[in-house]
């Protein structure tokens, strides 16, 4: 596009071409560098018109549509940046849909683009028709068909402007085949505004001046950290707010990473597998902070014993949070680093050392009957906890961070020592299994420059095995780290607990992994014993290139503390 | 009456289960009603009525929903309708902040009127008029709230009603809100 300035007038010079071609340059136009995807009969057009781009646009063939999804979430989150994926109509599209659903609850920017059948065979049952916007409909920010060519520019700026602004989320584009084919007047134009939709709200004052009064007067009191502070990059004035006034901070696990783990106001992680002095406190602070969360039942347990004693501040950009779960005192929506930064001159100098303190001597209580033991074990088999330090240790807490769901990612979530932010990639609203080998390979494409290890439990890793297939191809330098213990972890722990230890259907006989990732040349070893540990770990880091280091750990282990399923969270049992 | 009273009665109006009407002004978009509409299929809240016309700004929608939930249920409601993007705004009314009307149609047989003063009276004296004559049948309409526009079918029953179909309420809250003076403070407030 030409844009020529000829006395008052702007006239844009516009170039004819397919719809194909036309999607294409819209992406390169929104700053598009990486595609993950997966071609099929009703997209053929736009992969024919990429074909011609490929200079420019780098796309890589995932192995599984679902894996495309959760690539893209991964090079979103380590970016900020508008993940996009390419899939075919019917199954191609249905594919989709838990990556689709995962990247709505836990906020992650993300383009999908679907192919479909002809416009005049919609609704007919046609080969690989499918009601793609339908199906997606309750899981994305925002979702459009086009049928008519002249559309796609202007449909495509709205849909990464959707996808990226304010609460970020995913955006389904369906373009039918015919509507590939035909030709327009191509010209690109940034969407900026949609007339019905505000999503960054301006700040109120007075809520602004309610918040600092009842912060500046608090005797204990307890900041928590949520997926909005890094969305939003408020990570610095998060740090500078919580130095000022001296208030201990802990973080929901997608806000895990926006505060140095080594921070000392950084008090640990909240919730049903979280840290004893953070949960047990919530119970006690006098006024509570939430910053960029929303109260999801695995953060606050029983509501109507959740934090009944204190004041609370919900600083969040979406007013459909707002009371939701948890009662606001005073609600503050907008952007969490605009209202920090405004919060900033408002608040006094304070020194809560006392209160401080407390969280110290629980924390002690955890260390001596949980922590010590996870992390240094001197019983016979391999912990989670001491894998993890390992890889800690071996990074410096510097790398990125890829977790799947289950029992591995909450050590993982409990035990890395994250120094950086955007660091940690897990699927935490709707815990999809199956999300770390794709997620970390879009995490490394998207943050070449960073070390990035998955780790993953021996089930969830079965559930998009073949996404070794798409690493192997790209020669995409991962380390996978398999915490094998041949069960279905976490489901067997309450098997264990709440189900009278009736272990149905979560044992596993699984495969030789070594032998797998020797299929696709990856580099394996398999660590079974403490000795081997520690230098299997630096070998993996060591080597250059993708690396799948498989540990058998302790079958029966348990993660503890926990807060069981309906029980107030200062009820958090540690054994 | 003490204070705590009143504290448990305002818990209880929160909980209570009755009828509401919201009030949602959007773009005319297809496929907005299905994004509307899932929203309470997903909480299980049943729509007792739906009406979806233009409004007197041109492109903008307005849809009247009726349905029966407890006020804390209907606020979350309205917050998470507020949030597609398609939607300007949505309102959320109890019956005492609204004038609201529905309207009824019944077809009887056309020999019910032949046959003496009866069906005429009825349809006279309940503020219905005719809205159609045909030779086989006759079409009869009224306006009202629904208990109105019930109470006449009942009432035409022994005539025997070949069809009765009643519309979606339709609305008007009490304010003197003008909706495009409210639309642009909507957008300049943002």
């Amino acid at each position: 596009m030409e844009t020529l300035v000829n006395g008052k007038q702007t006239v844009t010079k516009t170039e004819t071409m397919t719809g194909a071609e036309a999607l294409i340059r819209s992406l390169l136009a929104e700053g598009v560098e990486t595609i993950f995807g997966y071609p099929g009969g009703a997209i053929m057009p736009i992969y024919d018109a990429l074909y011609n781009y490929k200079d420019q646009l780098n796309h890589i063939l995932v192995r599984h549509e679902q894996g495309a999804t959760h690539a893209a979430q991964g090079f979103a989150r380590v970016r900020n940046e508008v993940g996009v994926v390419f899939a075919t109509s019917g199954p191609g599209a249905t594919n989709l849909i838990t990556g689709i659903a995962d990247a709505q609850i836990d906020s992650t920017p993300m383009v999908c683009i679907t192919g479909q059948v002809a416009s005049n065979l919609l609704g007919t049952d046609a080969f690989q028709e499918t009601d793609v916007i339908g199906i997606s409909m309750p899981v994305t920010k925002w979702n459009h068909q086009i049928t008519d060519a002249s559309e796609i520019p202007e449909i495509i700026a709205k849909a990464f402007y959707i996808a990226r602004s304010g609460r970020p989320g995913p955006v389904v584009i369906d373009i039918t085949k015919d509507a590939q084919f035909a030709s327009l007047e191509y010209k690109y134009q940034k969407c900026t505004e949609i007339r019905t939709y505000h999503p960054v709200p301006k700040i109120k004052k007075d809520k602004l001046k309610e918040a600092a009064a009842l912060i500046n007067g608090a005797k204990q009191p307890f900041l928590l950290i949520g997926q909005g502070v890094l969305i939003s990059q408020a990570q610095e004035v998060l740090r500078k707010f919580i130095e000022k006034a001296h208030i201990p901070s802990a973080w929901t696990i997608l806000g895990l990473s926006a505060l140095d783990n080594e921070h000392p106001l950084n008090v640990g992680m909240l919730g049903m597998h979280g840290n004893y002095a953070p949960n047990v406190l919530t119970n006690e602070c006098d006024v509570l902070i939430a910053v960029g969360m929303r109260f999801d039942d695995r953060v606050t347990g029983d509501l109507s014993r959740y934090a009944r004693q204190a004041k609370v501040i919900h600083i969040e950009i979406d007013p459909s949070e707002i009371d939701k779960n948890v009662k606001a005192d005073v609600p503050v929506i907008g952007d969490a680093r605009q209202v920090l930064e405004a919060l900033m001159p408002l608040i006094n100098e304070n020194d809560h050392s006392s209160w401080l303190e407390r969280f110290k001597q629980l924390h002690q209580i955890e260390l001596d009957k949980i922590i010590t033991h996870d992390l240094y074990p001197k019983t016979e088999g391999v912990r989670m906890g001491e894998v993890v330090r390992h890889i800690s240790e071996a990074t410096k807490g510097e790398a990125i961070i890829v977790t799947d769901v289950g029992q591995h990612q909450m050590v993982t979530s409990r035990y890395y020592k994250f120094r950086l932010p955007h660091s940690n990639i897990t699927s935490g609203g709707l815990g999809t299994m199956g999300f770390a080998l794709p997620a970390a390979m879009g995490a490394k494409v998207g943050r070449p420059d960073r070390p990035v290890v998955a780790v993953i439990g021996d089930g969830g890793f079965q559930m998009t095995i073949q996404e070794l297939g798409t690493i192997f191809q790209y020669d995409i330098p991962v380390k996978i780290v398999i915490l094998n213990n041949s069960f279905l972890g976490m489901v067997r722990q309450w098997q264990q607990l709440f189900f009278d230890r009736r272990y149905s259907f979560t044992e596993m006989k699984n495969p030789d992994f070594t032998a797998i990732a020797k299929g696709f040349s990856i580099e394996s070893k398999k660590v079974t014993k403490r000795e081997e540990l520690e230098q299997g770990v630096k070998e993996m880091m060591l080597h250059p290139g993708a690396y799948l280091l498989e540990v058998t750990v302790e079958k029966e282990e348990n993660v503890f503390p926990m807060v069981p399923s309906g029980a107030a969270i200062s009820d958090i049992r540690m054994e | 009456m003490n204070k705590t009273k009143t504290v448990t009665e305002i818990v209880d109006s929160r909980n209570e289960v009755r009828s509401f009407n919201l009030s949602i002004l959007t773009e005319n978009k297809s496929g907005l009603l299905n994004a509307v509409t899932i929203i309470f299929t997903r909480r299980k809240i049943n729509i007792e009525s739906i009406n979806v016309s233009e409004t007197e700004v041109e492109g903008v929608s307005r849809y009247t929903i009726v349905i029966e939930s407890t006020r804390e249920k209907v606020e979350k409601v309205v917050k998470r309708i507020r949030k597609l993007i398609d939607v300007f705004w949505a309102f959320v009314y109890e019956e005492d902040e609204i004038y609201y009307q529905e309207i009824a149609l019944y077809k009887v047989p056309t020999k019910v009127f032949l046959d003496g003063d009866n069906a005429e009276h009825l349809v006279r004296n309940n503020g219905a008029r005719i809205l159609v004559i045909e030779e086989d049948f006759i079409i009869i309409e009224k306006t009202g709230h629904q208990h109105e526009t019930k109470d006449l079918l009942e009432k035409l029953k022994p005539f025997g009603v070949l069809e009765f179909v009643r519309s979606g309420r339709v609305a008007m809250s009490k304010s003197t809100r003008r909706t495009d003076l409210f639309l642009r403070e909507l957008h300049n407030h943002h």
